[in-house]
């Protein structure tokens, strides 16, 4: 609505701006702007990107992944090793204090794993505390926990994913006390916040030696939010904010041409995809027929559409996954665009004049969608698109009542497989494809503990999924950060930004 | 005058009723609103879980009924995204809202009051073509395109004044000259309509004969009697300044109920949903209410009707 207008009267007045001034810097305070507004902070109640990255400066989890080479370092815990494929065993960290003082041990990880893997606390997403059955203490500085099923991506979920309380306080607190008044171990503690819109992270001096996350550089960040992408841009141009990210490619480029800003850019978990209603659940589709899902495929020129729409640093992708992810295997049938081929194969199908079709979108942009609309007319796919919101649009496609969905998929920013084909092969309610070969690779692949097992019935799933044209990936996502030219800022792929790496170069 | 007052009042709480209920059920056909607290992650079982946690799953009469028997004494419930209070986020908000609102209308007044008279007092002259320009600017500029602009020429290309945020006084300058501009049209051209038939009457003739001067005239005479329907006009702006705002709290980032309002729609967030409707419905009922009751006090003929 306020964009359009906008950008074409400000884009000019943008240009012509002075370099800002430097006020983050001088007086060590990182100042970042997010769009969305902002949870309480307690971790396990919170649904948006936004809440998790600050949490993860407040609170540290048993493990910590480490992106850059891709592995588990030891955080909380400093060892752990599977005793069975239903139990794994940790020694905890010594001489760990919270933010109040409260001394760290396996009390607390035992008492806060088990209050947040109760339904009755609310977790928001299960599949971080599904797999647990319970927590055992075995002593002052070991734990056991018992698994409700083999789950290959436990250590995932135990890095980060479920932080850990002190557990007197949380006791006493309990979920509320914990949102008004968050205490973690991380190198950061909150020292002020406004609900939804402003929160003061300091730097905690007696965060515990030898941490993954390490000493961070930078005493103070605040973060505020501004709804408005525009009055971003104008405030980090002026040297007030120091960090904005999700720009899109076209501002990227006039921030960039600013000597007060540097734009930062990399490639996320996240994929955009066009789910196809094999299943036919609730009524008969053509989608049901796999030479039109082929053609389809055939027909949409996805690399013309990531020039035109998208950002050059996208890139098309062919499996039903981010081949960033691990698991993610590439070589799977790939559909080239070849609108001659996709009419063949319509006609093969038995719809020599075309056909007319639903495509239902969510959370993905206007002009993307009648790009693809626009292509798939040109073989005669005559598209109806049909913009829903997100909580619209999901309870339509669980229950099967459109042919097809155009959305994405951001793997809760981790970097496995199982986060994807989880989630739309192995048989829950965005499953639209329903087949039982496919989901007991998938299982087999969420259980085994030898990464080749599960990398090969991984494997298995995706060349079938790719061969049936089941799922067709559209292209990978990136994300654009606007960063003061004096601050040193490295994104990582799991969309979790680090400002405990930040510096002020 | 009693019973004109109690129907009026009546009438004014079937309203705030019916809105309420209204906006209760809008939230409904918007989207399931255990997928919307959950955002794209969320699983069917994690909506689920959550549509047992809330109740979303009981019949909605009976879902609007608990609500509505908490609300009327006074407990809004819980934010289900803040997990705090709604009357404690509402407490916070509220201010910012009602001194932009404040702001915004006293602005509005300020500018197009001495632009109305002048008007008035030349009609079709230059001057009056002048402040015709100004004010039908003011209603042809959507607001958010000004407020943009303002941030660009203010904030950052001469930069005197605080884009975002309201850490001080300062911090309120260009959202109430963006909220107050906008409402400046219709007061300046009601203002100059009533001074043009004022001065045409009678008892002005009377005043000017007496060789009263034309200050006085102008500003003790005619004035009281021409601004009668500014008034109540402003009693309604001053309503939609408040749910206006919306757009002006996103351009700003100003933490107000506007902006508060339009993200709790968009998570879902029934409990701060409904109080602010409802807060925002009492509001603007009772302003409606107060320029129901000064123009029939103003003048008896209302009354009878």
């Amino acid at each position: 609505m306020m964009k359009a207008l906008f950008v074409a009267s400000a884009a000019l007045a943008l240009l012509a701006l002075p370099p800002g001034a430097e006020a983050g810097k001088a007086d060590d305070t990182l100042n970042v702007a997010f769009s969305a507004e902002v949870e309480p902070l307690d971790n396990y109640k919170i649904a948006g990107r936004e809440g998790l990255i600050l949490t993860r400066h407040v609170f540290d989890g048993l493990l910590y992944k480490d992106m850059d080479s891709g592995t588990f370092k030891p955080a909380l815990a400093t060892a752990w090793k599977f005793t069975s494929p239903t139990a794994i065993e940790l020694d905890l960290r010594q001489g760990v204090t919270f933010h109040n003082g409260e001394a760290f041990d396996a009390d607390d990880v035992v008492y806060t794993l088990t209050t947040i893997a109760d339904p009755k606390y609310g977790t928001r997403y299960k599949i971080v505390i599904d797999w647990i059955k319970n927590v055992e203490k075995l002593d002052k500085f070991k734990v056991r926990i018992n698994m409700s099923k083999a789950y290959a991506p436990a250590l995932e979920m135990l890095a980060d994913n479920l932080p850990i309380y002190p557990n007197e306080y949380f006791a006493q607190a309990g979920s509320q006390g914990m949102a008004a008044k968050p205490v973690g171990t991380g190198p950061y503690r909150l020292v002020e916040f406004t609900p939804g819109t402003r929160y003061v992270l300091e730097r905690f001096d007696g965060h515990y030696a030898g941490s993954p996350k390490g000493k961070p550089a930078i005493k103070r960040i605040v973060v505020r939010t501004i709804p408005e992408a525009n009055t971003q841009y104008a405030e980090l141009l002026t040297g007030k904010l120091d960090w904005i990210w999700r720009v899109p490619p076209d501002q990227a480029k006039r921030l960039a041409a600013n000597p007060a800003v540097q734009i930062v850019s990399g490639g996320i978990m996240r994929i955009g995809y066009v789910h196809f209603n094999v299943a036919e659940k609730a009524k008969k589709f053509p989608t049901g027929n796999v030479k039109v899902r082929q053609a389809i495929m055939h027909a949409v020129n996805r690399q013309a559409i990531i020039d035109a729409f998208v950002g050059g640093a996208s890139k098309v992708v062919h499996p039903a996954c981010n081949p960033a992810q691990f698991g993610c295997a590439t070589d799977v049938k790939q559909y080239a665009y070849d609108p001659a081929a996709a009419k063949k194969l319509l006609a093969e199908a038995g719809f020599p004049n075309g056909l007319d079709i639903e495509l239902m979108f969510a959370a993905m942009p206007r002009p993307q969608a009648e790009a693809i609309a626009a292509d798939l007319g040109k073989v005669g796919i005559r598209v109806t698109l049909n913009e829903q919101q997100y909580a619209a649009a999901a309870p339509k496609w669980r229950a099967g009542e459109v042919p097809m969905v155009l959305g994405n998929w951001g793997s809760y920013g981790i970097g496995d497989v199982a986060m994807i084909l989880g989630n739309f092969f192995a048989g829950g309610a965005d499953d639209l494809v329903g087949d039982a070969e496919i989901k007991a690779w998938i299982d087999t692949g969420d259980t085994a503990t030898d990464p080749a097992v599960r990398k090969d019935a991984y494997a298995k799933a995706l060349k079938k999924i790719a061969d049936n044209a089941m799922w067709m990936s559209l292209w990978d996502f990136n994300v654009n950060f606007g960063v003061s030219k004096d601050l040193a800022f490295k994104p990582y792929p799991d969309e979790f930004a680090r400002f405990y790496r930040a510096a002020w170069k | 005058m009693l019973r004109f007052a109690l129907r009026r009042l009546l009438v004014a709480l079937l309203v705030a009723l019916a809105v309420s209920a209204a906006s209760f059920l809008l939230v409904f056909l918007a989207g399931d609103p255990a997928v919307a607290m959950l955002g794209q992650g969320g699983r069917a079982e994690d909506a689920a879980a959550l549509r047992t946690l809330y109740g979303f799953d009981r019949p909605l009469p009976i879902q609007y009924a608990a609500w509505l028997a908490k609300a009327l004494v006074g407990d809004f419930g819980r934010s289900q995204f803040f997990n705090l209070p709604v009357a404690a986020i509402l407490w916070e908000r509220l201010p910012t809202t009602m001194t932009l609102g404040v702001c915004g209308l006293a602005f509005a007044l300020a500018l197009s009051l001495p632009l109305g008279i002048l008007a008035a007092l030349r009609p079709n002259s230059a001057l009056d073509r002048i402040a015709l320009l100004v004010a039908v600017t003011g209603q042809a500029i959507p607001s958010f395109w000004l407020g943009l602009m303002l941030i660009v020429l203010l904030g950052v290309v001469f930069p005197v004044l605080p884009i975002s945020g309201a850490d001080d006084w300062r911090g309120f300058v260009l959202p109430t000259v963006v909220l107050g501009y906008y409402a400046t049209p219709g007061f300046m051209r009601l203002t100059r309509a009533g001074m043009i038939d004022v001065l045409e009457a009678d008892f002005i003739r009377t005043a000017r004969a007496k060789g009263l001067s034309a200050p006085d005239v102008v500003l003790r005479h005619a004035l009281p009697n021409a601004i009668i329907p500014v008034v109540s006009l402003a009693a309604v702006q001053f309503g939609f300044m408040l749910s206006g705002s919306i757009v002006i709290e996103s351009v700003f980032a100003l933490n107000g109920v506007g902006r508060l309002a339009w993200e709790s729609i968009t998570r879902s967030d029934l409990p701060v949903v409904q109080a602010i409707v409802l807060v925002f419905a009492v509001i603007y009922v009772i302003l409606t209410l107060a320029a129901d009751l000064l123009n029939a006090w103003l003048d008896p003929r209302i009354r009878a009707a």
